[in-house]
Formats: structure tokens, sequence, C-alpha cells
């Protein structure tokens, strides 16, 4: 079986740990503050100079000036902060955030990171502040689905699409695993409940090794 | 007496001249200062480079800049926002042209020429199509990219309050880019919804000192920027 984007957000909301500061990408990764166990206080930054980012306002009480990366309405925890933009990257830059979780259109054995762009020739690029996050956080973890929507998989010996940064990714969260990408190459440490490591192999594009002490996926929505 | 307010858009935005690279205030939509964008439309300067993290959305304000055929170059991180649909005619038609930096890298350039920094080696980039034809070196373990200063001519920037000397503060996420261009470009020029008596902002609160700033006209109810 393959993990819904819900089950999938859920389980890497598991992983978030109690008072980090976290940027969450856009997509995918958004969805994750949805899933964190409300005991949890993490603190969530905006590039465009928010530390302290909650939730989307209540219908009415939307601020134009009150916005996040992707220009939706946010709002403010109590405790939170508003910087400018050099400062809300030098946050990235300096090291300063404990996790960056990015959704990736690629991921290679070795961590580079692909997500900007899915041409080779960059028709109509954009890059937003993806460079500075993957390289500048603490942390990185990439989500995506394992495999492209024609069944090519994401995960490579090297990646083929334009790359956002090189050797920076720490663990890769898709559908049907959880792989950490160490000095030794990936490690699946869990996989989709029902899933064998043969079919996980099959349907990845560079060598995976099965952890000892894997275990399947735990679902928890 | 320093009193740099002035009584019209027009005297704010008179002097610029065509060819000249312009720093625009913005993230999205908030933060952008429509009336001075729409008083440079009035003005006439063209050929005009611009420097703002987005392309402009809608009609209005950047993305009438744009259509009005003034503006040779952007200098941006994203500039594909959603109704960035003027930027992505020109661009498609070959009409205009885009430098992308990573949008830190885009922000701390402008802090190094503000500074007086002559550049500065950044690992973001590095490894990437945006770092070709940019010098390299290994530090601390790591290849990091030569990246200039990016100084602008101008600056336009929206604050929410100032006083007669140019003291700025900004409303929550519409600060972002501004009080790093207000350092940044030759001349910088403010609109602000309220202008209050010099001493009325709390010297704690000051985002943007008025060293920084050259030009200010109060806009009480700036139109939001990005309109159909």
């Amino acid at each position: 079986m393959t993990l819904t984007r819900e089950q999938l957000a859920a389980r890497v909301a598991a992983d978030v740990p109690d008072g980090a500061f976290v940027n969450l990408g856009i997509g995918l990764p958004t969805l994750v503050a949805n899933f964190v166990p409300a005991d949890r206080e993490v603190i969530y930054h905006s590039e465009n100079g928010i530390l302290g980012m909650g939730p989307a306002p209540k219908k009415g009480e939307e601020n134009p000036d009150l916005i996040n990366a992707s220009k939706q309405y946010v709002t403010l925890m109590p405790g939170a902060a508003i910087v400018h933009h050099t400062d809300a990257f030098a946050m990235i830059r300096g090291g300063h955030i404990d996790l960056a979780l990015l959704g990736a259109l690629q991921v290679s054995a070795t961590g580079d990171l692909a997500n900007w762009t899915t041409s080779p020739n960059l028709l109509m690029p954009g890059v937003g502040g993806g460079m500075d996050l993957a390289v500048g956080a603490a942390r990185v973890w990439a989500l995506m689905e394992h495999n492209t929507r024609d069944g090519q998989p994401k995960i490579l010996e090297c990646c083929t699409l334009p790359l956002t940064a090189a050797r920076v990714v720490d663990r890769i969260y898709t559908n049907l695993a959880v792989i950490d990408v160490t000095e030794d190459g990936l490690v699946v440490r869990e996989m989709a409940p029902g899933l064998d490591f043969a079919e996980l192999q099959r349907r990845t594009g560079a060598t995976l090794t099965l952890a000892n002490d894997w275990r399947a996926i735990g679902l928890s929505a | 007496m320093r009193d740099i307010r002035v009584s019209s858009l027009a005297e704010a935005v008179d002097g610029i001249r065509d060819g000249m690279t312009i720093l625009i205030s913005g993230f999205g939509n908030a933060g952008i200062p429509v009336e001075l964008i729409h008083a440079v439309i009035d003005q006439g300067a063209k050929d005009l480079t611009i420097v703002c993290n987005n392309a402009g959305s809608g009609r209005t304000d950047i993305a009438g800049l744009l259509a009005a055929g003034r503006v040779r170059k952007v200098i941006c991180s994203y500039p594909k926002s959603s109704g960035a649909v003027v930027f992505e005619r020109l661009y498609a038609a070959g009409r205009i042209e885009l430098e992308l930096v990573p949008q830190g890298t885009l922000s701390e350039r402008m802090r190094a020429a503000g500074a007086g920094v002559g550049g500065f080696y950044t690992p973001t980039g590095a490894g990437t199509r945006l770092a070709e034809g940019k010098e390299v070196r290994h530090l601390n373990g790591r290849d990091h990219v030569l990246e200039m200063p990016l100084k602008g001519d101008v600056a336009l920037i929206k604050a929410e309050r100032a006083d007669r000397w140019g003291n700025l503060t900004y409303n929550l996420a519409a600060r972002n880019f501004a009080p790093t261009m207000a350092m940044a470009a030759d001349l910088t020029i403010v609109q602000a919804r309220r202008i209050v008596e010099l001493g009325a902002l709390d010297p704690e609160t000051i985002v943007t000192p008025s060293i920084f700033v050259d030009r200010l006209i109060e806009v009480p109810n700036p139109e939001p920027a990005g309109r159909p």
C-alpha cells in the first residue's frame, strides 16, 4: 500500500521536534503543520519576515500585510517577531533554522536536491528562497511522492533536473518509505505497511540498503 | 533643519532618468509602493531595470510599469507568482530580460551595497545553474559563490509611519525588503501611510532610521497592489 498525502504529512509531523524553529516549504510540507501534536511547541519561520507564524485566519480577519511565502493569509502566534528580509534570510543562511521541510522533484543518493524547476532549459524560471533554505537550514527533510505520475523514480543516483543544492538532504519521506541519506548511501528506516523491499527497490532509481531495525510506517491519520 | 517631505507624488519621483535601476519594496502584494510606482509611470522614465522579489501581478503597479514598456530588465527571485500575466507575456515574447537570483542572495546583495561591502561568498546557489559564470571558492569545507553588491539608483518604499526626518516603521510582513532597499539606493523615496510629529516615534521601534531616506510623501489610503 501507499500513504495518502495526509498520512505522509502525519508521519513527518511525528518527527518534528518540540521547541524547534522550522521552515515549511510550499505544498506538501505546509500540510505537516496540521498534524503536529498539540503538546508540541513548534516555531514556524516564513522567509518574508515572520518568526512565530500561526495558522490561517478566520474568514473576515485576513490582513493583506500578513501573508506567508506562498502569499496566503496567516496569523501570528503569541511570541511572534517581525523582521526584515535580510534578517529573515540570515536566520536561514546562518544555520539558525533547525529544520526545513521541502517538497522535492528529485533527490540523489548523495542528498542532492532538485525542487525548483521541471524545465532543463529554465523556461520561465522562479527560484524564490528554495536554494537558501536547502543550503542554510541545519537539517533538510525532503517530502515527495516516491514516483512521478507516469511511474518514473524520483530518487536517483544523480538528479537529471537542475539542482537546487548539492548534498543537502538528510532524510527523505515518501508515500512508500522513510529513507536516510548517509555516508554509506540511502538507508531505508521505514516502509509502508505491506510493501516489500524488492518492490521498493524496483521503484527507486538508486541503490537502497534496508536498515536492520527497519519497521512499517505507523499510520495515525 | 531636516525636512524631507515633498508636496506631491510627481515631486517625489522627479529626476528619475531613463536607464536607471529602481529597487521596489514588497513581497507578493504586501509592501508594494503602488502610488509611487504609478507616479513613475506618469513621469515617463524608460529602459529601467527594476529589482523586486516578484515581477508584479494583475495590471496595476509593477505590472502596469511593465505593460507600459518602461522596463528593460527585471532582477528578482520569483517572477511567476499567480497573476503575473504581464511579465509572462513579455518574457515569452523575448521583450524583457530576467536575472534570477536566490531570494536570500538578492536581499544580501542589496545589504552589501548599502553597507559598503564589495562582494561576498555564499554557499547558496553553488553547483546550480544560477552559479554559472561566477567565481567559486572552497571555504570551510563547502563551495561558495562570489556574489556582487546590488545597488539602486532609486528605491521606492512603502512604510506605515514616518516623521519629517524620514524615520520609518512598517506594518507586519509588509516590511520585507524595504529596510534593506532603503539603505541600498542613492535616492530613497518613501510613501508612508501617516507622517507623525518628530519625536512621536519611539526610538526603540524605528525600523529604518532617517539617514537612509531622502524623500517622503504621505499617502493615507494606499491602493492594494496587483489589481486586475
